[in-house]
């Protein structure tokens, strides 16, 4: 019934109705940069030789069918891998041109300026201003009427703000998924990151919640260098300026979301957002 | 449909009232020992549940009294043997949940841990007097006996706060740590207390489960006639004491060991119904 050949079209003009399209720079600046990166998941090789720059200030989407590694590749920019025994990167992952994965650049450092956000809405079992605030006391010191404006504006920059102020105090358990997502956002947001990574964080919501955080990450690149998983490959052609296509621990194809949506370079991008595999 | 199905259907309907049924019954022979038990222990006991068994210490035979020496004995051991074994416990599961638990030695500790759970108390009992009392000259005293409990204590605690804390979502571990906030702290702030009720509801069933102990406490605490609070001496405690009454041949002796099982059950009773609604407020909370 479906005539294969329309599809491609569809995601290109999705992609070529995004805003953000029209006025793109020509080169904006690398903010973060993979250099011969390899992952290994013990013995067995999971990532392979990626070389990928990630501009600033711009939305780049990871697309990819399941196991591909892109998860495995966002993780390594925070290094939030490290927390389990047997994963090693190898290669160099330069923010700012400083090596993130020398063992002398500070977690700390890296985490404050690295932010993500995860799949399932996991908010703390504590209040939604306790949620918020929680990151920002770790990192600074700031009496109580400071540490509210940070939280207000936190709030406010994931849109949840309207939400949720008359209900500060209460748990964030409470709030609806999207919401709890949109709390997640805030809490990462809140230490005023460089770069935020976002893994699939909407496939886990409702079409509504979703549609609020797409259009969140649109406001959200004004200020922030954002990476987004994802396996939906309308939202990566409605939220990113750039694409990157992984298959089997390799990076494929890598450019402007736009060509790589409806003039892909290599035909395993084109037979996968043309949905012939994965 | 058609006449097959119409029979298949048929006879499926009937399985399943026949398992079902079956289930009631089991289910019902079950709840009628219980029922016969708690009625058994009215009867007896709540005409005996008074004042004075509050009050009085325990009588001479055929003397009127109370279990005060035994209750407070009862108290004072159980909440030292809580508070023994809970902090040991706590942060051995947390060790188990965090840090060594895919590790060979996790593993084996978990293990270890799994046989003391179901190790017999007395067997407790009996270590802590090789161990203990008989290396403090043959002394039977109460921190003895609480030692014996906090032997019980302990690997349930293990146990709940490692399950507890590993029920705690990966994500939400990560998602601490993606902020920046090293894993001690995270543990503490973020971990204990999404996995709190569950561990509190741990620590009460250990409660209610040594507030009845017999055994490990006949080497160890050894009982008490008298109102004793030197925990360096022996005490009584009301199982102790129930196990001496309950077949002296006394009429008072035996009204009071009743009562005695009478307390000790509604003890338990009451701790597992606050264990039950901590975990049910939880759950409320999570949805």
């Amino acid at each position: 019934m479906t005539d294969l050949r329309t599809i491609p079209m569809n995601y290109a003009q999705a992609a070529m109705q995004a805003p953000h399209d029209a006025a793109l720079p020509q080169s904006p600046p690398v903010k973060l940069s993979a250099r011969g990166l390899n992952f290994w998941y013990d013995k067995s090789l999971a990532v392979r030789n990626i070389n990928l720059d990630i501009p600033e200030k711009r939305v780049t989407a990871l697309i990819g069918p399941s196991g591909c590694g892109k998860s495995t590749l966002l993780r390594v920019f925070n290094r939030i891998y490290a927390l389990y025994p047997k994963l090693r990167a190898e290669g160099e992952v330069l923010l700012d041109g400083e090596n993130i994965l020398d063992p002398k650049y500070p977690m700390n450092r890296l985490r404050s300026r690295v932010g993500m956000v995860f799949q399932k809405p996991v908010p703390f079992p504590m209040t939604i201003h306790e949620n918020v605030a929680y990151g920002i006391r770790h990192h600074e010191r700031l009496g109580k009427a400071e540490l509210d404006v940070r939280v207000e504006q936190a709030l406010r920059q994931a849109a949840l703000w309207d939400e949720v102020k008359d209900k500060l105090k209460e748990s964030g358990l409470g709030l609806s998924g999207g919401q709890q997502q949109r709390l997640c956002i805030a809490r990462a947001v809140a230490l005023k990151p460089d770069v935020l990574l976002l893994d699939e964080p909407t496939s886990a919501l409702d079409p509504i919640s979703t549609g609020r955080i797409e259009q969140l990450v649109e406001e959200l690149k004004q200020e922030f260098t954002i990476m987004i998983v994802t396996h939906n490959m309308q939202q990566a052609a409605r939220v990113s300026d750039y694409t990157a296509f992984m298959y089997l621990g390799d990076m494929v194809e890598h450019g402007a979301t736009s060509q790589i949506f409806s003039n892909p370079a290599k035909q395993q991008t084109e037979d996968y957002i043309t949905g012939r595999f994965g | 449909m058609n006449a097959p199905s119409a029979s298949l259907y048929r006879n499926r309907r009937i399985k399943n009232a026949v398992a079902i049924g079956l289930a009631c019954a089991a289910a019902l022979f079950g709840l009628a020992f219980l029922g016969w038990i708690l009625w058994t222990l009215l009867a007896k006991g709540l005409a005996h549940l008074n004042l004075a068994l509050f009050t009085q210490d325990q009588p001479p035979p055929m003397e009127a009294g109370g279990l005060r020496n035994a209750i407070v004995g009862s108290l004072l051991m159980c909440g030292m043997g809580v508070a023994i074994g809970t902090p040991l416990g706590i942060a051995a599961g947390t060790w188990l949940a965090e840090v060594g638990g895919h590790r060979k030695l996790g593993t084996a500790v978990r293990f270890v841990n799994d046989i003391l759970l179901s190790a017999p108390s007395i067997v407790l009992g009996l270590f802590v007097y090789a161990a203990f009392v008989m290396n403090t000259g043959g002394n039977f005293s109460a921190f003895a006996g609480a030692l014996a409990l906090a032997f019980i204590v302990l690997p349930v605690v293990v146990r709940t706060t490692d399950e507890m804390l590993r029920l705690v979502p990966v994500q939400m571990r990560e998602a601490a740590l993606s902020l920046g906030v090293p894993q001690w702290k995270v543990t503490l702030q973020v971990l204990y207390r999404s996995a709190l009720p569950g561990i509190v509801t741990g620590v009460l069933l250990a409660l209610a489960r040594i507030s009845g102990e017999t055994a490990p406490l006949l080497f160890t605490a050894f009982g008490n006639e008298f109102f004793s609070l030197d925990i360096g001496g022996a005490m009584s405690a009301v199982p102790l004491t129930m196990y001496k009454f309950a077949g002296s041949g006394f009429e008072n002796w035996e009204q009071l060991a009743w009562a005695g099982a009478l307390l000790v059950t509604l003890f338990v009773l009451a701790t597992s119904l606050l264990a039950r609604f901590i975990l049910l407020r939880k759950r409320a909370a999570h949805d």
